[in-house]
């Protein structure tokens, strides 16, 4: 007799099985330790409604995806996080890939740059140039985006504490070339609440920070209008060690952060929130990660319409970057992340994402190299081009486990969206710890099942061998520092220091005042003030933030 | 355990980077393990760590670095601690930390260094058999 239900099968067929062979199991569960059933069937979507769930694409909720045709009428970006040595070397490695057919850049900056000093500063010492260019002043900008006409690509940008500074140098620079500022496309991450949450990359503390944002927001919305000013990262939370659902709720709770911030100082969600855009972690458990990516637009979708009562199509779909699991990556067997990327990469694809980048398989051990690179922008294409999962539009909607994980994602995530609402906000959350204790949590929880076992990581903790692979790797050259140093000397002596001075001034009194910070920190930048020397200034006007210690 | 001493350990990250995953993990393992631990949280200079070390009298120092930086701090970190007169500490390190630069960070002093897939019981255990004992 056949089963008439999922949970007649159960009972019977299922049952019987199991009671003669075990599953390989006792339990089976997702990222947050919910149970994952056998099977799913209709009874999982017993209340579940169409268009209400999922409607079409371009349509809200958006479930189905953000634009009209998706990867028919164009793959995603396949955009390449870079960024090395000095400016020339990182301008070398942009133009070998976009050679190469990558279709935007993507600027990695060293931790120097990104935490306001220049190459030269004493805090900056065996760090210029490591995990990405230097940048100091508009001539090293001038010298990075050399030769890339800033009219025609895209360029992402992950800086945060000083993303006002670096957006002023590439429009500085964008200026130089003659480019129209209104057809100068790109991304700024600009996201320092999650920098205190995961990243670490903050200068100072979250009431100015968030006003350097506004002021990010306000200024672009009337003169930089097609470019995203900030990118709302869930990425390095959820790589130090936070579940799917997690990595969406601290991310939403850091934007309502923002948005409610911005309506603050008088601005309107439908006139700076077109310009938000989202980034995403593509980990291991692969129907889970579609299910996440899914779920993410829908509660945007809602959080727009419900809570900011949006009219704008435009401000109501949430369009991600996706970069796939750098965490995941394991020192030991490195060939094997060249796969681990490929399933990543073809989940952020099959949930949508409107920019991609892959790691290389050498990231556990150094900075990547050349060919390695090559073979994960190689990845994307062979998912984009041959493998056919781009010729029509979100072609797993309908699975009954995909549509009953998404619900499931989404329900998490609300839960934790009202737990941070009830706390006060993102921002109180975080000065309490709740979301780093929250995050070490499961961090820890994950460590430990691995080592019992229950998380099986191919290479390291099962099927290990003991041979050390040692592959060639990347080195940033070690003259790069004391290069940097002695240009920045040349600089500083051959440029109008009245000028400087008059523009750091300019920019002290701003930091008591309400005044948009963009035009002054343009000002400056060509005026050859650096990056170091204009958050010198704000250090002194607004102090420094300090780490809230959770273990 | 009673009458043992319980292990001091000062878990450190040096440099710029604010990659926290791996020492918050290997602190709480070693606190799970009875340890008394000290976390200072990240962009130390060397000589904060060394203070640090020499305030809280750790037996035991554990550096975390991603940044690639390892082989411009740790030298100095090692100096620091000299300069302070701490030289029976036990010092380990992980993060990612090429192979080949393996051998000059354990000439340095590092007895341990532990990269990326380690089993916090490695740690553990590693940290038991080789710190120091204080009378």
């Amino acid at each position: 007799m056949p089963s008439k239900s999922n949970q007649d099968w159960l009972n019977s067929t299922y049952g019987k099985a199991v009671a003669r062979n075990p599953e390989r199991k006792a339990l089976y569960e997702s990222s947050s330790g919910e149970p994952v059933a056998p099977l799913y069937g209709p009874e999982d979507l017993a209340e579940w409604n169409y268009h209400e769930k999922l409607g079409y694409p371009g349509e809200f909720p958006y479930t189905r995806g953000v634009q009209p045709t998706m990867y028919r009428g164009r793959l995603w970006t396949m955009r390449q996080y870079a960024g090395f040595g000095d400016a020339e070397e990182s301008n070398r490695r942009y133009k070998f890939l976009l050679e190469q057919g990558q279709t935007g850049l993507s600027v990695a900056f060293d931790l120097p740059t990104q935490i306001g000093y220049d190459s030269d500063h004493p805090m900056a010492l065996g760090e210029v140039g490591k995990v990405g260019v230097a940048i100091s002043s508009l001539e090293d900008m001038e010298i990075l985006t050399d030769g890339i006409p800033l009219e025609q690509i895209t360029t992402s940008m992950t800086i945060n504490a000083t993303a006002p500074i670096l957006l002023a140098l590439y429009v500085a620079a964008a200026k130089k070339q003659d480019a129209d500022l209104a057809k100068i496309g790109g991304t700024i991450q600009n996201d320092i609440l999650k920098e205190y949450i995961a990243r670490g990359t903050y200068i100072f503390p979250p009431r100015p920070s968030l006003r350097l944002i506004t002021d990010v927001f306000a200024w672009c919305k009337d003169e930089l209008p097609d470019w995203n000013t900030i990118s709302i990262s869930g990425y390095h939370m959820r790589e130090a060690g936070c579940t799917a659902a997690q990595e969406l709720a601290f991310t939403f709770g850091n934007a309502i952060e923002y948005v409610d911030a911005a309506v603050a100082v008088g601005l309107e969600f439908d006139e700076f929130a077109p310009r938000l855009a989202f980034f995403w972690a593509c980990h291991s458990n692969f129907l889970e990660e579609v299910a996440k990516f899914r779920a993410s637009r829908r509660i945007w979708a809602k959080i727009a319409s419900e809570r900011y009562g949006s009219k704008s199509a435009r401000s109501q779909t949430l369009r991600f970057h996706t970069q796939t699991g750098g965490a995941t990556l394991t020192a030991q067997q490195p060939l094997n992340n060249v796969v681990r990327t490929a399933l990543q990469a073809l989940s952020a694809v099959l949930g949508g994402t409107q920019s991609l980048h892959t790691n290389s398989f050498d990231e556990a051990l150094a900075l990547p190299t050349e060919a390695s690179v090559e073979l994960a922008l190689r990845t994307q294409q062979i998912i984009g081009y041959e493998s056919g999962v781009s010729d029509t539009i979100d072609p797993l909607a309908g699975s009954y486990y995909i549509e009953a994980l998404t619900d499931r994602v989404e329900q998490e995530t609300w839960a934790y969206i009202e737990r941070i609402d009830d706390i006060g906000g993102a921002l109180v959350g975080i000065e309490q710890g709740y979301q780093q204790r929250e995050i070490q949590e499961s961090a820890y929880r994950l460590q430990r099942l691995a080592e019992q076992k229950q998380r099986i990581i191919v290479g390291v903790n099962q099927f290990a061998t003991d041979t050390t692979v040692n592959p060639e790797i990347m080195r940033v050259d070690p003259t790069v520092e004391a290069t940097r140093v002695a240009r920045l000397a040349a600089l500083r002596k051959r440029r109008d220091n009245a000028a400087v001075e008059q523009s750091l001034t300019k920019i002290r009194a701003a930091s008591r005042s309400n005044e948009n910070m963009m035009p002054l920190l343009i000002e400056a930048v060509e005026a050859y003030t650096t990056v170091g020397e204009i958050c010198g200034v704000l250090r002194e006007e607004w102090g420094e933030y300090q780490e809230v210690l959770t273990i | 355990m009673a009458n043992e001493q319980r292990i001091r350990v000062l878990i450190a990250k040096p440099g710029l980077d604010g990659h926290d995953r791996g020492a918050k993990v290997v602190a709480r393992a070693l606190r799970d393990a009875g340890m008394e631990v000290i976390y200072t949280g990240i962009r130390q200079t060397p000589a904060m760590i060394a203070e640090a070390a020499l305030q809280e009298d750790a037996q035991v120092v554990g550096l975390s670095i991603l940044s690639g930086a390892h082989l411009e701090l740790f030298p100095r970190v090692v100096d620091e601690l000299k300069q302070r007169g701490v030289d029976d500490v036990l010092l380990f390190c992980g993060g990612i930390i090429p192979q080949e630069d393996i051998e000059k960070i354990k000439a340095i002093g590092f007895q341990g260094v532990f990269g990326p897939g380690t089993n916090t019981g490695d740690i553990i255990e590693f940290v038991k058999a080789h710190a120091p004992v204080r009378t």
